[in-house]
């Protein structure tokens, strides 16, 4: 596997599944907050 | 309509999950690796992540912002506007009836193709089996050569499921449902990436899949087709989003929630490209052919190609087989029950029905329809109304919605509502994203016309694409058109045509 490859996926990967880990975190503790 | 007539998700995360589900179809597995092994591999996913950020998250704000606004569903929405703008609301609604009427159909395939996993049915020829022994397929779209019962009873079974979840109504069926639906497609898209990614081979088919091509970053059409990956698999600009939106609480999150679902649906994607490559990587491997010859996409990936790659695996090929084709379900399940409540819920609220006397009248006519794919030359209607209602009728409808909201109302009042309600706020490159990408659209719209004049689509005469394809635009527009003028509710008019949505946000005409 090529690493031109490998920088992409890993790159991409964590901008998706981070981004979309770090918005539902945010969720979360906002709603956490509205429920006390 | 009260909330308790129309009901509400459950929580937040029920409106995620459903919102993602709807979002998250058979593109993703069979359209979007494809997509980006044929564009600059992961070159293209620059412009698809740049796609998302300034076309798919923007949209989704603006639908998810309206629905919650108005408490109505596409006709609703437009309506509220101006009622001149109501048609364009059922010309979404009809286009989400048409894609149900064939979805419905290649999901009851995905069943019997689960059920043929367990004994390898296909054989060696798993082409001769999708096409002879399975549907039988006639040699013309204008020979329809009757009903296939193999396909009936399985398209019956899909028909019963999203009819009996949908009659649960919002909290207790869709929103179960998708708490049930999506975990375990995330399961079964692990265990197909986890087993491929053992498979020999497998790094030559991420390699295809993922290799940067960056020239391909100077060609336009590289661009229009990742404004195109985003923009088809959102589930935006036909109605669905507005419907789920509708649903949401009252102090519900806009801004957010719509980076949730666009994020979710992309993360989807890659995962799903990652199991697909790695496992047509073995097959590449086990035949001795290079990764681009057993490349496909769509009905081919599905059906074809991955029967073979299954009856190639060295083992648990059987298991993944059922894993793979359930995955398919999963994902068609989630948003074909989205598809079906969007139109619903239009209907619901323009004629005040209850929710099974809508269900019900949705279900017959759609059901009946879609025994018309259900025959032996149902595959050629597919192919075409597929065509007709992706590549223009959700053009059309999205082109229509962002000119309304991007150029003729001062829609600032949309982003300040949804910034009001949000975790964090867009700023006003919000409204240049909605302009933008209307002038994109304008651009593919104006080259898919070019391009199918000169090259009918898959070489079908031009008299079946008139039938199949232009026939059911105009069935759709004229539809649009009916129902927009019908007399509505009581209740619709106070809330929509009487009490528009101009004196609260201040959606006024923009005559700057």
């Amino acid at each position: 596997m090529s690493t031109g490859a490998i920088v992409m996926g890993i790159l991409t990967g964590t901008i998706l599944w981070g981004g979309f880990g770090l918005c539902l975190y945010i969720a979360l503790k906002s709603d956490g907050k509205k429920n006390k | 309509m009260s909330v308790e007539h129309r009901g509400e998700w459950g929580s937040r995360m029920g409106f995620i999950f459903a919102a993602i589900g709807s979002a998250v179809g058979l593109g993703n597995i069979w359209r979007f690796p494809y997509t980006v092994a044929s564009n600059g591999g992961g070159a293209f996913l620059i412009p698809y992540l740049v796609a998302l950020l300034t076309a798919g998250i923007p949209i989704l704000i603006l639908e998810f912002s309206l629905g919650h606004k108005t408490r109505h569903s596409a006709p609703g929405v437009f309506g509220h506007l101006n009622k001149k703008y109501e048609v364009i609301g059922w010309f979404q609604s009809l286009i989400a009836f048409s894609i149900t009427t064939y979805y419905i159909v290649i999901i009851g395939w995905a069943v019997s193709y689960a059920v043929y996993a367990v004994t390898g049915a296909w054989g060696v020829d798993p082409k001769g089996f999708l096409f002879g022994t399975y549907l039988q397929l006639t040699d013309s779209p204008m020979k329809l050569g009757g009903l296939n019962m193999k396909v009936v009873i399985p398209l019956l079974i899909v028909w019963g499921v999203n009819y009996g979840v949908l009659r649960l109504g919002i909290k207790k069926g869709l929103e179960k449902a998708n708490k049930i639906f999506m975990p375990l497609l995330v399961i079964a898209l692990l265990v197909i990436v986890v087993r491929g990614i053992t498979l020999p081979g497998a790094l030559d088919g991420l390699d295809y899949f993922l290799k940067p091509d960056f020239s391909k970053l100077a060609d336009p059409q590289v661009w229009l087709s990742a404004y195109g990956q985003i923009f088809f698999s959102l589930s935006v600009c036909f109605s669905i989003m507005y419907a789920y939106s509708s649903y949401l609480p009252k102090d519900s999150d806009i801004v957010n929630n719509a980076f949730i679902t666009g994020l979710g649906n992309c993360s989807f994607s890659l995962l799903s490209g990652i199991g697909v490559f790695s496992v047509l990587g073995y097959m590449a491997y086990s035949q001795g052919v290079s990764v681009a010859e057993v490349s496909s996409a769509g009905v081919g990936l599905a059906f074809i190609v991955f029967p073979q790659a299954i009856s190639a695996l060295p083992g648990l090929s059987r298991v993944i087989g059922v894993v793979f084709f359930a995955s398919l379900i999963f994902a068609g399940f989630s948003s074909s029950m989205s598809l079906i409540e969007s139109v619903v819920a239009a209907i619901r609220d323009k004629f005040d029905l209850t929710r099974n006397q809508a269900l019900n009248r949705f279900t017959l006519i759609s059901g009946l329809l879609s025994l018309l794919i259900a025959t032996r030359g149902g595959l050629y209607i597919l192919d075409i109304v597929d065509y007709a209602t992706n590549q223009y009728g959700i053009v059309i409808a999205g082109l229509a919605e962002l000119i309304i909201f991007g150029w003729f109302f001062k829609t600032d009042s949309i982003r300040e509502y949804a910034n009001s309600l949000s975790d964090f706020t867009v700023g006003k490159w919000w409204l240049v994203c909605i302009r933008g990408t209307s002038i994109i659209l304008g651009l593919m719209l104006f080259l898919k016309i070019k391009n199918t004049i000169h090259n009918p689509y898959e070489g079908y005469s031009w008299l079946a694409l008139g039938i199949y394809g232009l026939g059911v635009l105009i069935a759709v527009s004229v539809g649009a058109v009916i129902l927009a003028n019908k007399k509505a509710s009581k209740k619709f008019e106070e809330a929509i045509y009487k009490n528009g949505i101009g004196n609260e946000i201040k959606l006024d005409e923009n005559k700057d």
